[in-house]
């Protein structure tokens, strides 16, 4: 191999920079062009993925849009939340009154994140409706979490008012173990599927708990949007 | 092993025991337990003792064909295997689940290590870890102990349709017995905060495996291997000694939150897993310090797997655990003989 | 660039090569990252399989084109900047397809970066052939490993769901095999293929074996 490698001439810097220069323009081309050609379809089904999401927990709606509640209230998302606020969806219905709001929760569940979609309504001031975005739970176990009818009846009307100083919930939505449900704040774990259900209460509860207080004061906002 | 040894007539020369002998008495060992589950869960539990033996004793024969290997049905592993299987698994347990656990319970913990005295872990135990992992609901499901009807009918679950879910019991479990939760005294300990009483431990009247509710018959079978010489005895004292001392210890630390050791050792398969499991010669230590390394090391894992884990019970990970490190404690506790010639005594 | 003594391989040979003689998860073992966790359902087998083909084709295209132009001192940077490129295409076409399979294959996309198969037949294969040649097997290794993938890909789904390619096969009563879907199941199923494929194997072997043997006696 030495041996061969020295009788070799050896490769002059120019041809290598050369080589790698034309080589990286000829991908940087491709990726652009492949980019630029998937840029419409990809925002259409992010689009189309989003609606659904957001029509499952609010039935009745019919347009989405995105917005961002921040300290300095309510604006339309752009495409980098700002520090300290969150990012949430607002439903109409066909004549473009406002149906719900739509924002997302996280935490750890057993076996990765869990990530939900609540409903919110705004008179009722109560979360009324739960999707989920993404999990990895235990097939059979945890993912009961989408199927158990008992489980997401605890999402009817979830008690989510804001406290009288409007800077918390009133009472901090949580999970409580199976068949321990007392009050309208509290989730019903699934027997078994304590972990997961424990995941889905506490993803809301830290969601609410930043969102609702930016939100609630600016709800006229939303308003007659499209 | 081959034919000439087994042609051979008594007197036998003062020898150590055979496989076979061992394995024979093991079974003869595990016999009472089986009754006891049967005469407790009725029809559904002596279907289930019935299948999973045939299908582990199937599965060696079919692994024994396609290695090309010798028969090794005569030695009775595979019928310990089995015997032990369908001990662990609830009464009730579908048949064809059985099957399925005593397929991957040969295939998985035995046929793929190279058949008897090369597996890593006990295969009852693989075969046990399997269905745990695959039909988590199933395995879960209980029946009442004592029903009336035990003798009459099976229960809805043990017919199950192959490949298909089991029925719901709830409803008939009920029937069968008044006031029947479906949840183990460890389960009820966990979630609801409820301690069975020893007394009910020792009627075996709770809700369990096939064979474990029987403590006092488990520790006399085993005292009898013990006695005769085909068992560790120094395994189940290791492992019942540490469970019940970590126990003790934790229930110093807050006697509202932690059962006494006495619940610790009479509730689950602890007694079933020290005594007939653990003590498995193939997957357990051979040095002295060893065994009770290995020993404590399941007593403490399991205790730590009940209290803080999300099962229920932890014995069966426990044993897999201590099995797998079994050459390791046998490598740092092999004796040192000093001043002696190596391989001259030790 | 044939080497003298050694037969030029015809180019059906060129394509079996990777379906069958050194398949890449069968019998090369390579690229077991994406094998064991994108194999729970045939859908994700296939689209994980396709993506990755797409990329050993075309990468393999480009390099063996530019075989002749690129030094051997750069030779890795420049290969793996040309599956990089092929590897960001596809993530945006898998997006602009379906983002349901996007999602589910998540990062196994981007890795595919790194699979071994895929910089290994540049550098073994493509750098040394013409690029119909070199195009012919990565055609083969990409077809050998998608079939591996979709033979994990339907035992997993089959038994972890009582489905293929989302169809019930089984009825509403189906007890699904949790541990099917969950990392050890990708174990079990891949070990229980490679046993498969390793009896058959010496079972072809075992009767040439004995022919030779009686030949000599």
């Amino acid at each position: 191999m030495s041996e061969a490698a020295s009788l070799q001439p050896a490769t002059p810097s120019a041809a290598m920079i050369r080589t790698l220069g034309i080589v990286a323009t000829v991908c940087g081309i491709l990726i652009v062009t492949a980019y630029q050609g998937t840029l419409e379809p990809v925002a259409a089904n992010k689009k189309l993925a989003l609606e659904r999401a957001v029509f499952k927990v609010i039935p009745g709606a019919s347009s989405v849009r995105e917005f961002v509640a921040g300290s300095g209230g309510i604006e339309p998302a752009g495409a980098v939340v700002p520090q300290g606020a969150v990012k949430f969806y607002a439903a109409y219905d066909a004549v473009g009154a406002l149906k719900g709001v739509a924002a997302e929760g996280a935490a750890k569940g057993y076996a990765d994140t869990v990530r939900v979609l609540y409903a919110y309504d705004t008179a009722k001031q109560a979360i009324t409706g739960l999707g989920v975005v993404s999990m990895r739970e235990t097939p059979g176990i945890g993912d009961k979490i989408i199927t158990d009818a008992a489980f997401l009846k605890n999402f009817v009307a979830l008690d989510a008012t804001l406290a009288a100083d409007m800077k918390s919930l009133a009472h901090a939505i949580k999970t409580v173990k199976h068949g321990s449900k007392q009050n309208a704040w509290e989730i019903d774990a699934i027997a078994g599927a304590t972990v997961t259900s424990k995941a889905v209460g506490k993803g809301i509860n830290e969601s609410a708990q930043k969102l609702l207080p930016l939100l609630v004061p600016h709800l006229d906002k939303l308003q007659g949007g499209k | 092993m081959t034919p000439r040894i087994e042609l051979r007539t008594s007197p036998h020369v003062v020898k150590g025991a055979s496989v076979e002998t061992i394995m024979f008495n093991v079974v003869l060992a595990l016999l009472p337990i089986a009754a006891f589950s049967v005469w407790q869960y009725g029809l559904s539990a002596l279907a289930s003792l019935i299948t999973v033996v045939l299908a582990c004793i199937g599965s060696e024969r079919l692994f024994n064909k396609l290695s090309g290997q010798h028969n090794t049905l005569s030695d009775w592993s595979a019928t310990i295997t089995g015997l032990l299987l369908a001990l662990s698994l609830p009464p009730a347990f579908p048949l064809w689940m059985g099957v399925v656990a005593g397929f991957a319970a040969i295939a998985l913990g035995k046929a793929l290590f190279g058949g008897i005295g090369f597996n890593v872990m006990n295969p009852a135990l693989v075969g046990r870890a399997f269905v745990q992992a695959a039909f988590p609901v199933a395995i879960t499901t209980w029946i009442p102990a004592f029903s009336p009807q035990r003798f009459s009918e099976f229960a809805p679950t043990t017919f199950t349709t192959p490949l298909m879910q089991p029925p719901d019991i709830s409803v008939w479990a009920k029937q069968a017995l008044d006031g029947f939760t479906g949840a183990t005294p460890l389960a009820r300990w966990k979630f609801e905060n409820v301690l069975a009483t020893p007394m009910d431990f020792i009627s075996g009247s709770v809700t369990a495996s096939a064979g474990e509710t029987s403590a006092i018959l488990i520790l006399l079978c085993g005292a009898y291997l013990a006695v005769r010489k085909f068992m560790d005895w120094r395994i189940p004292v290791a492992i019942l000694g540490s469970a019940a001392l970590t126990a003790q210890v934790f229930q110093m630390i807050d006697p509202a939150r932690y059962p006494d050791p006495l619940f610790v050792l009479l509730s689950g398969g602890i007694m079933l897993g020290a005594v007939f499991m653990a003590s498995d010669m193939a997957t357990s230590p051979v040095t002295p310090k060893g065994v009770w390394i290995y020993g404590a090391l399941i007593g403490v894992l399991t205790v730590m797997i009940r209290y803080f884990g999300g099962l229920t019970e932890g014995v069966m990970y426990a044993i897999l655990i201590g099995n797998a490190l079994a050459p390791l404690i046998d490598q740092v506790t092999q004796p040192k003989v000093f001043g002696q010639v190596k391989g001259k005594k030790a | 660039m044939a080497i003298p003594g050694q037969k030029q391989r015809s180019n059906v040979e060129e394509l079996l090569e990777g379906i069958w003689k050194q398949n890449p998860v069968f019998v090369m073992v390579l690229g077991m990252c994406p094998v064991l966790a994108v194999s729970v359902s045939a859908v994700n087998a296939l689209s994980m399989g396709l993506a990755t083909t797409f990329v050993l084709v075309a990468s393999t295209l480009l390099v063996s084109a530019l075989r002749n132009v690129i030094p051997k001192e750069v030779r890795i940077a420049t290969y793996i900047l040309i599956i990089a490129t092929f590897v960001t295409v596809v993530d945006y076409l898998i997006q602009a397809i379906s983002l349901a399979v996007y999602d589910a294959l998540g990062a196994f996309i981007q890795l595919i970066v790194v699979n071994c198969i895929i910089l290994g037949r540049a550098e073994a294969h493509a750098s040394k052939n013409p690029p119909l040649k070199s195009v012919i097997n990565a055609l083969g290794m990409g077809a050998g490993f998608t079939i591996g993938l979709l033979a994990l890909g339907s035992v997993r789904e089959i038994l972890g769901a009582g489905k293929l390619f989302g169809i019930a096969l089984f009825g509403p009563e189906f007890q699904p095999w949790v541990v099917m879907v969950l990392p050890p199941g990708g174990f079990f199923v891949l070990g229980a293929w490679l046993l498969l494929f390793n009896w058959l194997n010496i079972r072809k072997a075992k009767p040439a074996a004995i022919q030779s043997a009686e030949a000599r006696a």
